[in-house]
């Protein structure tokens, strides 16, 4: 087991939750009546700004599956372009699941999909970074034995609790606290956030200990 | 297995469930029966007016003090907002802004004074406003006559006012329309559903107040502002608002007070109180503390107050008012009169007598009634009240004779004191027994119904290694419960032990349960089980879902929202098993090209290429299903943002001919999809073409079924005027269209369990027709004609041995055995219960109102769904063996249990009483039931609970489903079945 390489993965998962931080820090120095539960759309954009943006840094800068081949340009726009499209995919996948899952289908129809953006900033760019626009990859990332390496053991760690921090974010707004956080998307958009933070500090805790027994195919 | 043992067992587990939920009812479902008696002033309570204020003083039981009164409700006006302390430098928002209050208190200590007002929890502005009209005590269900609407039933204030002549004129909050529909001479009403807005009801109420107080067409006004409420629940009391609001109700008093005259009373209560945050609804001291405020130009008080009066309880109001208006006190009111409103002790003996007796007629009447009270405090309260009765009569005539001296004064000051005692007496017995919990009741109950459940989670749990004697697991308890009974009740008889009914249950279904447990733990301590299973289980998801659900029936939010978190947990349950079914790889997992390959990239095996779409298509319907039915909701009135949807009333109801024909069109359409799926199902299982009554019934039986269900509904949305003539007959056909379903319901339930077999068998030498073998019409000589011919000839060759062999055996044992071969055995028992289920299905249909189609419909696809995921993911687990197919996991059950939960709030039902849909009554039985009560409550009840009863009914279908063949493993294992005659289809597993 590589420990450099759990110091890589480290390094990287301190930035991404620096990103986080820095979303709610920053904004109100050039923004004014700015903040997290009154403009809450505008946090989200910021939010899954940054977080996509340390991604794609995190990608650029950590490498984490070096190819061996050497990639054409041509081959680096078309993988880029498919990002894109796999990215718009899965904001409107998950619009669509938000709903069958409760969320008004006709009012408030922006929150809902911009905490999709969300949703799919903190699980499928992180995929898509890590094992690029390649579904059979994916599907093969999140089963029991598909883990790689130690980066598509962090996927699978931060990708279940963002998503699970989402579902348990819903809990609170039937509540009759008449809290403002209570209202539609704001419970859940924290509980995602909440969940990919703790999946971040999670993950190469969990790594660490378990490094024994992790073994992984050669690539 | 026997069976009786079996259903023994059943019937004695469900019994000790039927205790611990009437032991937790008792303790939480507080009853109390609302009486219809009206006071008169004509029938004065016994023994009537006492004679000194007979018969010219008193016109109507008491002489009335006050021509007219206005009465301004301040919701959540909490003692503490009224009080001003001069001393506090630094008040906070709340506080001293009530500077009228105090100004007139300072100044006319006998004109004006202010109260705390204890408020009876609930604290809810709704139960409030009845409470201080009507004089009782809230309680959890008010068995009424009339269960269907939200309007008081009982005596009140408003009633008797308006009874007596009095012109009550009513601003503000509009809950006060519903309670009191058309009692009001002159009324303005406006909107209390929006808790943020703050000023739409006050505005209001301030536009009509000064014109109506100074125009003198009124003899009550009462006017109830809601922005002090509202202000606390949108910004809470520590808040600029609640004082620019506060501020307000302030120069409201103080002009009010300019434009009244001498001979008018004015009150200013608040309903309850609120907490630190605004919120109000339980019991604590913040929300119970109110503030009353009383003033008349005119001297209302006999003296002067040394310290700040005495809390006074909410109902007191309503025989003070009752008595100073000079109206009749209300029948069922429990409170006593505010003795300091009357000057002289005299006077004040003898309202608190008039109070006394009407408290005592009211106990009386209420006892005859019901039996709730404890006849013991009856008695006591009864010899209390005629002692009381007996003074005052003494002390009144010896008044009469020999007037004012001072120490009949202070006898009479003794026989008050008496007197309140009487009444707050009567009060704390009835509170007791209508509006306390019990809370050791309810552990109890709660106690007994968690090793209820341990016990039939042992039970599955250990499942088929339990074939033990039911002597230990049903015997002996049973002898256990009978012993601590026979024990206990004698101990009662013999007066060692004081035991009620309740507690009695309780210790028998312990003693019962606890022995269960004891001889279980021995018995598997001898098998030396080991239970690794069952930790690993607790942790897994499905019981965290169930312990979500479980903890979400002790929050009342969550109860309020049941009809949206059922759902929720529901899709989340069946996406997570779907998850986990690709996470463990059953799903099979890509295979890779092996190390050092050029291509590493990864490609989906064909089976997963087939299963993961199947199963996220099955999840994805499911969902939508589930999401649609959402339309078909119901509100309470806890949520009043809520819509009610259009679809739950009649087509009757509807007025535009077209709209209500394409509805009509559409239910039909519906009922028709409901029968003809039900036909196709069996037709692609094999079970269509049975000789056996059932199946004779499925082919004629159920068009017939819907066919009547639609002409039924065609004739009670369509009783128009033009159809005069024909009145008398469709009144006929009303009443004999349901009547002959019912009919043919019970017919088709009868053949099902008479013969629930849809075999249909053929014997094996018909079978011999097909022995040809056909050939090829493809290319001649490719491999594809070997891979065709081949098997075929293989299979005649097959077929011929057996035969000879079998020939050979017969003519062994002499006798003829017929082969049999056998279509629809994958569905021998699933067959039977789906029709049974769609059979109950229809019939509840028609109990609904006729646009509920679609629910319904949306319901049995929504149980099929769910069904055929599991049956998918039960085969994709199991191993090859197939072993565990016989063990229904938890998941499905939870699943089940949830979509029935959600299917209870689809079917446009919702657990309150005004939303139950009596309509049902009378389907099929138009003009009434003649006083029989069972066949009533029996159609409401199927009504109320059709989706429990169609789950609860079809949950065996959770433990055949998986062997309905349609598996991918079973179809890997064997080779496809071929179809026959294009309609049957044979089923070879099992």
């Amino acid at each position: 087991m590589d420990e450099t390489e759990i110091r890589r993965l480290s390094v990287g998962h301190v930035f991404s939750i620096l990103a986080v931080v820095f979303s709610l820090c920053i904004p109100p120095l050039f923004l004014d009546n700015f903040s997290l539960l009154e403009t809450h759309v505008t946090w989200l954009c910021i939010c899954s700004a940054c977080v996509a943006a340390v991604n794609v840094i995190l990608l650029l800068t950590l490498k984490p599956n070096p190819s061996s081949k050497r990639i054409s340009f041509g081959t680096k726009v078309n993988k880029f372009s498919k990002s894109c499209i796999y990215f718009l995919i899965s904001c409107l996948l998950f619009h669509g699941i938000i709903v069958l899952y409760g969320a008004p289908l006709v009012e408030s129809v922006p929150e809902t999909f911009i905490f999709s953006v969300l949703l799919s900033s903190l699980t499928t760019s992180r995929c898509l970074c890590i094992l690029g626009p390649n579904f059979p990859a994916w599907v093969r990332v999140f089963s029991r034995d598909g883990a790689m390496s130690v980066w598509d053991h962090s996927l699978q760690i931060t990708t279940v609790c963002s998503v699970v921090g989402a579902w348990l974010g819903a809990f609170p707004i039937p509540l009759d606290w008449d809290r403002p956080w209570q209202v539609w998307p704001i419970s859940c958009s924290l509980g995602a956030t909440f969940g990919y933070m703790c999946g971040l500090l999670l993950a190469p805790a969990w790594i660490y200990w378990n490094r024994k027994k992790l073994t992984y195919k050669s690539r | 297995m026997k069976r009786l043992p079996v259903v023994l067992f059943l019937a004695w587990l469900s019994l000790l469930f039927y205790s611990s939920i009437w032991l937790f009812m008792s303790g939480f479902l507080l009853m109390r029966i609302e009486l219809n008696n009206q006071s008169s002033c004509a029938e004065p309570p016994p023994p009537g007016v006492p004679k000194t204020l007979q018969p010219d003083q008193a016109p109507c039981w008491f002489p009335l003090k006050f021509q007219k009164a206005v009465i301004v409700i301040i919701d959540a006006l909490k003692y503490d907002f009224a009080k001003y302390d001069p001393e506090n430098t630094d008040p906070k928002p709340f506080q001293n802004k009530l500077e009228v209050i105090h100004h007139l208190t300072q100044t006319q200590p006998l004109h004006a004074r202010l109260y705390p007002f204890r408020a009876d929890p609930p604290t809810t502005t709704m139960q409030r406003i009845k409470g201080v009209t009507t004089g009782s005590l809230p309680t959890f269900v008010d068995v009424g006559s009339n269960f269907a609407s939200y309007a008081i039933q009982e005596d009140n204030l408003i009633h008797q006012l308006v009874q007596n002549g009095k012109k009550v004129v009513f601003m503000g909050d509009d809950t006060w329309d519903g309670l009191f529909p058309k009692k009001f001479y002159k009324s303005y009403f406006f909107p209390s559903f929006n808790v943020k807005d703050l000023h739409t009801v006050d505005d209001g109420i301030f536009r009509h107040l000064y014109p109506t107080v100074d125009g003198g067409d009124w003899d009550v006004l009462i006017a109830h502002f809601l922005g002090v409420d509202h202000c606390g629940h949108k910004h809470g009391p520590d808040h600029p608002e609640t004082a620019k609001k506060l501020a307000q109700m302030n120069d409201m008093i103080r002009s009010l007070i300019e434009h009244l005259d001498d001979s008018t009373l004015l009150v200013v209560a608040g309903d309850h109180g609120m907490t630190d945050t605004g919120d109000h609804g339980g019991d604590s001291e913040k929300e119970v503390n109110a503030a009353l405020f009383l003033y008349s130009k005119a001297p209302l008080f006999g003296g002067q107050l040394e310290t700040d009066p005495d809390a006074v309880p909410q109902v007191n109001l309503v025989p003070t008012l009752a008595l100073l208006l000079g109206i009749p006190i209300p029948y069922s009111n429990l409170g006593a009169v505010m003795g300091d409103l009357f000057h002289s002790v005299h006077s004040e003996a003898s309202a608190y007598q008039i109070n006394a007796q009407q408290v005592d007629r009211f106990l009386h009447s209420y006892s005859l009634a019901a039996g709730d009270l404890p006849a013991e405090k009856l008695r006591h309260l009864k010899d209390l009240f005629s002692s009381v009765t007996e003074e005052y009569e003494r002390l009144m005539s010896t008044w009469s004779e020999s007037a004012a001296l001072s120490e009949s004064d202070a006898s009479l000051q003794k026989l008050v004191r008496r007197q309140q005692r009487y009444l707050v007496e009567a009060r704390a017995v009835c509170m007791e027994s209508w509006a306390r919990f019990h809370p050791l009741r309810m552990i109890a109950g709660c106690t007994i119904l968690s090793l209820c459940c341990l016990l039939c989670y042992l039970v599955s749990a250990a499942g088929p290694s339990l074939n033990v004697t039911y002597k230990y697991f049903l015997g002996l308890p049973a002898c256990w419960s009978l012993g601590t009974a026979l024990l206990l009740s004698l101990g009662v008889w013999t007066s060692v032990l004081d035991l009620d009914s309740v507690s009695l249950c309780f210790w028998v279904s312990l003693a019962s349960l606890l022995s269960f447990f004891y001889y279980f733990r021995k018995r598997s301590c001898i098998k030396n089980k080991p239970r690794s299973r069952s930790s690993s289980l607790l942790l897994s998801m499905p019981s965290v879902v169930l312990f979500f659900r479980c903890c979400s029936l002790f929050s009342d939010s969550f109860v309020v929202a049941e009809g949206e978190v059922a759902p929720y947990l529901l899709t989340f349950l069946l996406t997570v098993t779907v998850a986990k079914l690709h996470w463990d790889g059953r799903l099979t997992l890509p295979i890779f090209t092996p190390i050092g390959s050029e291509t590493l990239k990864p490609t989906l095996s064909p089976s997963y290429k087939r299963e993961a779409p199947r199963l996220l298509g099955l999840l994805l319907v499911l969902t939508v299903c589930v999401r649609l039915s959402g339309v078909f909701h119901s509100c309470r009135e806890e949520t009043p943002d809520c819509q009610p949807s259009p679809l739950l009333a009649p087509l009757a109801s509807v007025q535009d001919a077209q709209i209500k024909n394409l509805w009509y069109m559409v239910c039909v359409v519906f009922l028709c999809v409901i029968v003809y799926l039900l036909r196709k199902w069996l037709q692609h299982y094999g079970n269509l073409n049975s000789s056996s009554p059932v199946v004779l019934y499925v082919r004629w039986g159920f068009p017939l079924v819907a066919m009547g269900i639609s002409c039924f509904w065609a004739l009670s949305c369509g009783t128009d005027d033009s159809l005069t003539k024909l009145q008398d007959f469709t009144r006929l056909a009303l009443v004999t269209f349901p009547r002959v379903i019912y009919a043919l319901t019970c017919l088709g339930l009868l053949l099902v369990i008479w013969n629930p077999v849809t075999v249909f068998t053929k014997k094996s030498r018909d079978s011999d027709a097909d022995n040809t073998v056909t050939t090829y019409h493809g290319t001649p000589g490719s491999e594809a004609e070997l891979l065709h011919v081949i098997p075929q000839i293989y299979r005649k060759m097959q077929r011929n041995l057996k035969n000879r062999l079998q020939q050979g055996t017969e003519e062994k044992e002499g006798k003829k055995t017929a082969a049999v071969e056998a279509f629809g055995l994958g569905s021998v028992y699933s067959a039977a219960m789906v029709v049974t289920l769609t059979l109950l299905a229809l019939v509840l249909l028609m109990l609904h109102s006729e646009r509920l189609t679609p629910s319904f419909f949306l319901l049995l696809l929504e149980a099929g769904l769910v069904l055929y995921i599991h049956s998918h993911v039960a085969n994709l687990r199991s191993s090859p063996d197939g072993a565990e197919l016989f063990l229904v996991p938890w998941y499905a059950v939870t699943a089940w249990t949830l979509a029935a939960t959600q299917g209870f709030y689809t079917t446009g039902h919702q657990p309150v009483f005004p939303a139950i849909h009596w309509n049902a009554a009378f389907v099929g039985f138009q003009d009434g039931h003649n006083n029989s009560i069972v066949l009533p409550a029996m159609l409401v009840a199927a009504n109320t609970f059709s989706s429990h009863i169609l789950f609860s009914a079809g949950s065996v279908l959770l433990l055949l489903w998986p062997f309905l063949c349609e598996a991918p493993i079973a179809r890997r294992k064997k080779p496809k079945a071929e179809p026959r005659d294009g309609k049957t289809r044979r089923m070879t597993c099992q």
